[in-house]
């Protein structure tokens, strides 16, 4: 090949760096070189259809990832030089990262774990090469979330051993069971719940709130890591929406298939997102937009104009998308009233709103904030400031495939719980929803096997018989210092220090303070 | 049914000559400030040419250092030496 002229364009560059890197494979067959290929039912009749529209190669990649990074570091050490954690709004924001930590950055690594294994799968090289860098992002995000992390785990309780917890705690089972999900199934079931569902359709709902939320809190550490990570995600939303064009244009006997998937985990999806919606009501001191008004821009209007532009492929905006957006307006007081009642089993604090909070839910929830929940969180307020503090001791019944407790109430009457049953060869199975009872019977096989919090404990397999003995052993939660009611904890009250600008303790005394 | 293509940048120094070119190829393109960061959308189509970015930041400027300050996208992506374009079909 002639490359006298000084520069190869990017579409030459792309196809001499990463299909010419490609060979047809001569003494192996190709089914055996890529045996999980096929038994999904996915049609691939020409791997040279795919498109990367940004066609990235090695060389460019190293040198952008290179310079997020040492823009990234240098922010995180002047963070911590300077104190940053001094300059948030207030203590209760660090319970937001708590969750991020444990909830979320985990989950990077398991789509790190995830796309280094479907980009050994797929017998088309640009498939392969967009997973493998993926790969290398997402583990980039684990890293860097755990690195900004690290400063608020000096100062701030709750924040010590959250890989460990991730596996354990009862309510982080959702996000995991939700990649575990992903991750077990075939590769192109994988790219259509993490590429496109999640990542294309979901994603912008977790992130841009979260940092947002980060920046209007005076977060710069995670402001800083958030739009790094995303950084790398407009790659990846763009891969999601690819993958399933190029899945659709490949076969029409791939449509009912893909649609399926997209039923399936625009549910999971949209269940797993409650914690975001709380995070963002409740757990942000300042608050950048109401769940709500963040459903409405990147689900109905953002995932409207794309489904719109699918239909030419036959296929149609996911199953129970009405379901999903008219809880838009409960999901996020429903998850936090749970999480509030349920505070001595979570490893971060809850509280009740102050009144200029609850006037800021009045108005952004017009129709279901002061009719449904603000009477029982006022009366909870009550309890707590008189002395006793609510704690629901009794466990939840969890929805077999989401994992969520069974909280969310019906689409068309909100003093009701959505609650479904099942029989499956001689047991009784529970779901929260049609939606998830919907994917148990598409594969009752792979459900009856999920490892339920509630039923673990109550088996015996979790460490003891009492919420103390689970909660300090097994979970490694330090019961009443990580967790509880945030007013008049450890953290609460070393952020009145901060504030009060008295002497602060050290750090070897935090966790013992009162 | 509108269809709105988006694209968000990090609001830093980048991001006001991205602005700056975006808007002057795409004026009927709106853009929203939001707390870290910039948020353009326009209906159905968004361009960003190199040309444009050239001028307003007075060097060469490759396409994809926008990798570098975009925070997220939606619409489908168009990319090549000289320009970046999102649209819907
Ligand atoms: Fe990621
Ligand atoms: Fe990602
Ligand atoms: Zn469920």
């Amino acid at each position: 090949m002639a490359i006298k002229n000084k520069k190869l364009n990017l579409k030459d560059k792309y196809q001499y760096l990463t299909r010419d890197m490609a060979w047809e494979p001569t003494y192996q067959k190709k089914e055996d070189i890529y045996p999980d290929e096929q038994f999904e039912g996915i049609k691939i009749t020409d791997w040279s259809q795919w498109e990367d529209p940004f066609r990235l190669t090695m060389d460019a990649y190293w040198k952008y990832q290179a310079e997020k990074e040492k823009k990234l570091y240098a922010i995180f050490d002047a963070f911590a030089q300077n104190n940053g954690h001094q300059n948030i709004t207030d203590a209760r924001y660090v319970n937001a990262l708590k969750l991020f930590l444990s909830g979320v950055s985990p989950l990077e690594y398991a789509a790190f774990q995830g796309y280094a294994r479907v980009g050994r799968q797929f017998s088309g090289a640009g498939a392969r090469v967009a997973c493998q860098l993926q790969a290398i992002d997402e583990l980039r995000h684990s890293q860097t979330q755990q690195h900004a992390m690290s400063h608020y785990n000096k100062h701030f309780n709750g924040l010590h051993d959250a890989a460990h917890q991730h596996d354990r705690i009862w309510f982080l089972s959702v996000p995991k069971s939700f990649f575990d999900d992903a991750r077990s199934a075939g590769p192109f079931e994988f790219l259509t719940a993490i590429s496109f569902s999640f990542e294309y359709v979901l994603t912008n709902l977790l992130f841009v709130p979260f940092m947002s939320g980060a920046a209007y809190n005076g977060d710069m550490a995670t402001v800083t890591f958030g739009f790094s990570a995303q950084s790398d995600e407009a790659r990846h939303m763009t891969l999601g929406l690819e993958v399933i064009k190029f899945i659709l244009e490949q076969h029409e006997d791939n449509v009912p298939i893909i649609q399926r998937w997209i039923d399936k985990w625009f549910w999971r999806g949209f269940r797993l997102l409650s914690l975001v919606g709380m995070m963002m009501d409740y757990m942000l001191p300042n608050k950048v937009m109401s769940w709500a008004e963040a459903w409405e821009v990147y689900y109905e209007q953002n995932g409207g104009a794309l489904f719109k532009d699918l239909e030419r492929y036959g296929i149609r905006p996911p199953k129970y998308q009405d379901v999903a957006n008219a809880a838009k307006n409960h999901v996020s007081h429903q998850a936090w009233g749970t999480f509030y009642q349920y505070s001595q089993a979570t490893n971060f604090h809850t509280w009740m709103p102050e009144e200029e909070e609850m006037t800021w839910l009045s108005e952004k929830y017009p129709e279901t904030f002061d009719k449904y929940y603000r009477a029982r969180f006022e009366h909870w307020d009550k309890e707590q400031k008189e002395g006793r503090r609510f704690y629901n001791n009794t466990l939840p019944q969890l929805c077999q495939v989401c994992q969520i407790p069974v909280i969310f109430t019906e689409k068309d009457d909100p003093s009701v719980f959505s609650h479904r049953q099942i029989k499956h060869e001689g047991e009784r199975y529970h779901f929260c929803s049609d939606g998830c009872c919907d994917i148990f019977k598409n594969e009752p096989e792979k459900y009856i096997q999920a490892w339920l919090p509630v039923h673990q404990i109550y088996q015996g397999n979790c460490g003891g018989a009492d919420v103390a003995t689970v909660v300090e052993k097994y979970y490694h939660i330090n019961l009443g210092v990580d967790n509880m009611e945030y007013h008049g904890s450890p953290d609460h009250q070393r952020w009145l220090d901060i504030k009060g600008l008295k002497p602060l303790q050290s750090n070897s005394e935090k966790k013992t303070a009162a | 049914m509108s269809q709105k293509v988006f694209i968000a940048f990090q609001d830093n120094d980048n991001a006001r000559y991205l602005v700056e070119a975006v808007m002057q190829d795409n004026p009927e393109a709106e853009v929203q400030h939001q707390p870290a960061m910039i948020r353009i959308e326009a209906e159905k189509r968004l361009v960003i040419n190199r040309a444009t970015m050239e001028e307003t930041l007075g060097r060469e400027w490759d396409v994809q250092e926008m990798l570098i300050d975009v925070i997220s996208i939606g619409g489908n992506v168009d990319e090549d030496d000289d320009h970046f374009i999102l649209q819907w079909n």
